[in-house]
């Protein structure tokens, strides 16, 4: 039939002439429950033969209310439940909460446990991007990939388990320090793995990089201007691959990451494959800086000297009357923190996490705001996706990389 | 009325050049927090992105009082990558009826961050293109981030019946 059309063509018609002059769009339900939303998402599509029209993202089917139990808690008890608003980058979560509570009270924190953390928040993002190269790769039809990347994450999670005795809940990090000295030879457990990662990076490129499968369903699929993105709150490395160098580990650097010697890696394209490009260049940086965490690693205490607020040593507990005194206070009570607020963001791997933190002199917060990247990026699902082919829409949703825990809280 | 720290910014500066937009002006821990008219919100935000870089809204979020007068709070946390400064504007509001303007035409990530403050604080925004509910179910009853609001809801009680 010499009239028909591709459904390219069709969608760049007059709308009048769309299927032979009769236009009719579909609505289409994608999730809650659909493999390729990696939870419960779901999508409203407005579908033109195969070409999206409109697509409405409707969020809140994981809303666990996390800001509202925050305030019923102490400052300390927070801790746990930052760890599941985001649960593949639950040391990050750890990290801007605690950065935002010692802003209130002033404190200083050692620096073998701000070298400490940073090594831990890169092994996070390593994780995470390892989940979401995994699923992503799956999403687009590459099944090699999800083993290949999960067998190193396993690797990963055995080294919180090691610090932290979690696999995934962590709360490694407390208000004053970390809940724990690192356990005994856990430099050659890190050292093993983190040297033998790079490997892995080439492996996973060696499948993907020149795969023609994955160009054609990544390259120039699910374009936003730079532009946009910054105007619909748009962070991480969705931004960074449309050309924007903008890192806050470089530009407000947090836990001693300016003595830390690593890249921003960019793409201009912000294409899919850009994306995919970026996280992969992360990988790298982040090995680089565990790396230099693990050689430099400086002596010293792993907690704050805080007495009333840092939890006092079991030893000391035997032994002084005070020490004992603290620990019954801190634990029936809690500490209280000075009336203030403070907004503390940091790079978490799919993008800006902020806390917003305001306290009143109590003993529990009085507001806990969790800006969360996924949330800040689902705002472009919409525009994104917008006038592009359905089968593209697997591959936009997967290089966004939200989790929906952390839309939703 | 500026502290000199604060004059020497040239955003702050502009802000309050603005006849009736600032209310108070302070610092605290390095963060500089501007409490705006709510009514000259939409001007103050078009000015800082226009004019000063802040081409980010971060987030706005909201803060309940309660029982003190003005009730509620609407914090906006802005940004701007291109000049390198975060600022926090606040705009009181009245517990009675809580309405504000949407900031919707200057940044468009403000569209879920609004829905989000009318969902869980009950704040009404003018001029928003679609203000529904956004994390809570279409059919439910009250504001839960309000203080009034009860940690577990009005749902379940622990008493007998």
């Amino acid at each position: 039939m010499s009239e028909q059309t591709s459904v390219v063509e069709q969608a760049a018609l007059p709308q009048e002439e769309q299927n032979g002059g009769k236009r009719r769009t579909m609505t289409l339900n994608m999730g809650p429950q659909h493999p390729s939303t990696h939870g419960v998402l779901r999508v409203v599509l407005d579908l033109d033969g195969e070409v999206i029209r409109k697509a409405v993202a409707d969020i809140g089917f994981l809303h666990t209310g996390i800001e509202k139990q925050c305030e019923a808690r102490t400052w300390q008890q927070v801790v746990p439940l930052t760890d599941r608003v985001d649960y593949l980058a639950n040391l990050s979560n750890n990290l801007a909460y605690c950065l935002a509570v010692e802003k209130l009270l002033q404190m200083e924190i050692p620096r073998r446990a701000q070298w400490m953390r940073v090594m831990l928040t890169e092994l996070t993002r390593i994780n995470s991007h390892l989940v979401w190269l995994g699923t992503h790769a799956l999403d687009i039809g590459a099944m090699t990939m999800f083993f290949y990347c999960f067998r190193e994450r396993e690797n990963i999670l055995r080294l919180f388990e090691m610090f932290s005795g979690q696999r995934l809940m962590t709360s490694y990090f407390r208000i004053g320090g970390l809940a724990l000295e690192a356990p005994r030879g856990w430099q050659n457990a890190v050292g093993k793995f983190i040297r033998a990662f790079p490997k892995s990076i080439e492996q996973y490129e060696n499948l993907l990089n020149a795969n023609p499968i994955w160009m054609e369903r990544t390259k120039g699929v699910a374009h936003l201007t730079l532009d946009d993105m910054l105007n619909l709150g748009v962070t991480g490395p969705m931004i960074r691959a449309a050309g924007l160098a903008w890192d806050i580990r470089k530009d407000e650097p947090y836990s001693s990451y300016q003595e830390f010697d690593f890249q921003v890696p960019t793409r201009t394209e912000s294409d899919v494959y850009a994306r995919f490009q970026v996280r992969m260049d992360e990988l790298r940086e982040s090995t680089k800086i565990v790396i230099q965490a693990l050689e430099g690693m400086p002596e010293g205490k792993f907690q704050a000297e805080a007495p009333g607020v840092v939890l006092p040593e079991r030893e000391s507990m035997k032994t002084q009357m005070e020490a004992l005194i603290y620990h019954f206070k801190i634990i029936t009570e809690g500490f209280r923190v000075p009336p203030g607020e403070a907004y503390v963001s940091v790079e978490a791997p799919r993008g800006e996490l902020g806390y917003y933190v305001v306290s009143d002199g109590a003993t529990n917060p009085y507001r806990v705001f969790m800006r969360t990247p996924s949330f800040g990026n689902l705002i472009a699902l919409g525009p994104m996706l917008q006038d592009t082919l359905i089968a593209d829409s697997i591959a936009g949703l997967g290089s966004m990389d939200f989790v929906l825990g952390d839309t939703d809280r | 009325m500026l502290t000199e720290e604060l004059q020497q910014i040239p955003h702050v500066q502009a802000i309050a050049a603005m006849p009736g937009a600032l209310q108070e002006a302070s610092v605290q821990h390095g963060e500089v927090t501007l409490i705006i008219d709510p009514s000259r919100i939409v001007a103050v935000c078009r000015l800082l992105h226009d004019a000063h870089g802040a081409e980010r809204l971060s987030g706005l979020t909201g803060l309940d009082w309660y029982p003190m007068e003005p009730r509620f709070e609407v914090v906006y946390l802005i940004h701007s990558v291109r000049n390198r400064y975060r600022l926090k504007l606040k705009c009181r509001l009245a517990g009675e009826n809580p309405e504000i303007d949407s900031v919707y035409s200057v940044w468009r990530a403000a569209d879920w961050y609004e829905r989000e403050v009318f969902d869980l604080f009950g704040v009404t925004f003018r001029n928003h293109p679609n203000l529904q509910r956004i994390l809570m179910p279409d059919d439910w009853q009250g504001h839960p981030l309000r203080k009034d609001f009860p940690v577990h809801g009005h749902k379940y009680s622990y008493r007998a019946e």
